[in-house]
């Protein structure tokens, strides 16, 4: 294992999948510089500019010019610079990238990374903090990564760029620094496949992205107070491991969703649906959401803090979840 | 190969024009025609009056070139090597159907000549062929890029960024505005400032001319010229070309907006009778080019008919070509 931050562990994920494979390129702006938030420094000096290129700010032609390049037998990494960026190409994104392959009857695939760096991050307001990535679940055709550890970041990395499907790729901006051991070895993590985050018996929270690591918080919180939760980070959003989550929520009967997207329509309404459509009858207690409310996100930080949701609520909601019981089971 | 013509104007090369204008005009009618019988699924938007900028612009391309078309495609699918029977199977949405009856008209593609598909976003394309180019660039392969247009589309956003893009990378696409008058039902002209789709790209640092879009010698020069202009490595070039769209928007649009005189003055300019009497001069009997309009209408018949009795499309085709992973059917019904 080595120790290495989640922009980093993104970084090495990218540079091995340039160097294995000549038709893998990256464009945005101010990639040259290295990024926004550096996640490509040092990548211009070893591929040059035309693999680590800049781009003019026209995120429609970023991303419609990567779909072509992509049906033209490349794989472009296309960087949004900020995921709220990336609704200047919803076109280019939801009716010409995902829905090519279908609407050509298969004789085009578009393979190609839409990395989008998303979340609240220092006071950056309401077009530079938002959480989109449920949106992106409800359009056929895109899978939809959100990875919360640097092992995640490189491993589902490496695999969105071999994908043949068009992804769109969230990175959490308030874990850039987050450090964590990354194997070795050039380990592929598969989509579809959740990780366990930690073990428990009472209640199931099901979590992503950055907000997992205020989910971990909570459950150790809760161990403290003598609850035994299951923490799983579903890493990918479509698909998803419903089983995992099924499994876990048969052992443990009770089920907490927790996202920093906004509640109202997020993911984790599908995965409440989900579970109660398959499993209503092992539910001890009802499936709860710790989510956020419907407003922009604020720029004084005790503003945007209302938005966040804090471990300090994942507890209070599981320890309620844990004190109800329908007495189906 | 591409045999350019010669000085003296090449017989050969116009009359494979006038054939391939007249294809184009049979397959148009003869969809308009299953329009009526109400065959066709959805919408169509018929190329008629805009043939030599079809033919003009794709007999100058090779099949690897790409070629990304509009809405009003069909004449540009055809001309860059596609089967009309299986494009007008997916007209009628039956199997065996170009996109297997996924796409329909504004979708109609075919990859295998380098046709990556029309387009039913009015100047998505131009960013996409403008990709294509770039991956041509990156992959340092030979071939071009080629993207045609409609004039509403230069009012979009993406006509300047992709432009824009083409230039700053010096991609080998050739861009093609057809400007046949109309933005759907609204003239063009009122709903554009300035003086269009060439002062526009010129602007940009982008090489652009405007045409007579309807002679045939005029588009076949032009782009001849801009084409291998482009493959020496030159950048992009746009055309614009001017031409009239002589039916409606749809299939099903009287185009009672426009005044029937202009109509019929508009006629007269018909490309397809402006090759015919460049070959009669020429010395080519108006027997044979009669003939390749019977020969045309015979083809397209035929094709019709297959069409008409082929059956849908299986039920498992809804479900494939959606993406790799995951199961489409997952939290439905």
């Amino acid at each position: 294992m080595v120790k290495m931050s989640y922009a980093e562990a993104a970084k090495l994920a990218l540079a091995e999948e340039m160097r294995r494979d000549p038709l893998v390129w990256a464009i945005g702006e101010d990639l040259g510089r290295g990024g926004v938030f550096g996640q490509y420094l040092g990548l211009l000096d070893e591929f040059g500019p035309e693999r680590i290129s800049d781009a003019p700010i026209s995120e429609s032609a970023i991303m419609g010019a990567s779909v072509g390049a992509a049906m033209a037998g490349t794989r472009p990494v296309v960087e949004m610079r900020f995921a709220d960026f990336a609704l200047c190409a919803v076109d280019e994104l939801i009716n010409q990238a995902a829905k090519a392959r279908y609407m050509l009857g298969g004789q085009v695939k578009v393979p190609m990374v839409i990395r989008e760096p998303m979340g609240m991050w220092r006071s950056s307001a309401a077009q530079h903090s938002q959480s989109l990535e449920s949106w992106y679940t409800h359009i056929p055709g895109l899978v939809v990564a959100v990875p919360s550890t640097p092992a995640d970041n490189r491993g589902l990395l490496k695999t969105a760029i071999r994908s043949d499907d068009p992804v769109v790729y969230l990175e959490h901006k308030n874990i850039w620094g987050y450090e964590g051991d990354v194997p070795e070895d050039e380990t592929l993590i598969p989509f579809g496949k959740g990780r366990l985050e930690k073990e428990g018996d009472d209640i199931t929270i099901v979590s992503w992205s950055a907000q997992m690591h205020i989910a971990a918080n909570a459950a150790t919180l809760l161990q403290a107070e003598g609850i035994s939760a299951e923490l799983i980070d579903l890493r990918t959003l479509w698909p998803w491991d419903r089983q995992m989550v099924f499994d876990s929520v048969e052992k443990t009967g009770r089920l907490l969703i927790t996202h920093e997207s906004v509640s109202v329509g997020g993911f984790g309404a599908e995965i409440a649906a989900t579970v109660a459509e398959q499993l209503f009858s092992v539910l001890k207690s009802p499936i709860t959401r710790c989510a956020a409310p419907r407003v922009p996100i604020s720029y004084a930080p005790p503003l945007e803090a209302k938005i966040r949701v804090s471990s300090e609520q994942i507890v209070e909601a599981a320890t309620k979840s844990v004190a109800v019981s329908t007495g189906f089971k | 190969m591409i045999q350019p013509p010669n000085q003296n104007i090449d017989k050969d090369w116009f009359l494979e024009h006038h054939i391939m204008m007249h294809r184009i005009r049979a397959f148009e009618e003869t969809a308009a025609r299953a329009n009526q019988d109400k065959l066709v699924l959805g919408a169509i938007h018929l190329s008629i009056g805009q043939e030599a900028i079809a033919s003009g612009v794709c007999k100058n391309l090779m099949k690897e070139d790409f070629l990304l078309s509009t809405h009003r495609g069909h004449g540009h699918t055809l001309a860059k090597g596609a089967d009309p029977e299986a494009m007008m199977l997916e007209l009628l949405g039956r199997r065996g159907g170009i996109c297997k009856g996924k796409g329909g008209s504004m979708h109609i593609a075919d990859a295998s000549v380098g046709m990556l598909g029309a387009n039913g976003v009015v100047a998505a394309n131009i960013n996409i062929a403008t990709g294509a180019a770039h991956a041509i660039k990156l992959k340092r392969e030979t071939n071009i890029s080629c993207c045609i247009f409609g004039d509403g589309a230069i009012n979009r956003g993406p006509f300047l960024e992709g432009l824009n893009w083409s230039g700053v990378f010096n991609l080998p696409v050739l861009f093609v505005c057809e400007n046949n008058g109309f933005a759907s039902t609204t003239r063009t002209d009122a709903m554009t400032s300035g003086e269009g789709a060439a002062a526009r790209a010129r602007s940009m640092g982008i090489t652009a001319t405007e045409v007579d879009g309807n002679d045939i010698i005029s588009v076949d020069e032009i782009t001849r010229e801009y084409i291998a202009n482009i493959r020496n490595g030159n950048g992009p070039h746009l055309i614009s070309f001017n031409t009239y769209r002589l039916h409606g928007h749809t299939a099903s649009d009287p185009a009672s907006y426009r005044p029937a005189a202009e109509v019929e003055t508009a006629w007269k300019e018909d490309p397809i009778e402006r090759c015919s009497e460049l070959l009669s001069r020429l010395g080519i009997s108006r027997k044979i080019l009669n003939e390749h309009r019977k020969i045309a209408l015979e083809e397209m018949e035929r094709v019709y008919k297959t069409a008409k009795e082929a059956p849908w499309p299986s039920d498992d085709n809804a479900f494939s070509d959606v993406q790799d992973l995951g199961d489409p059917r997952e939290g439905a019904f």
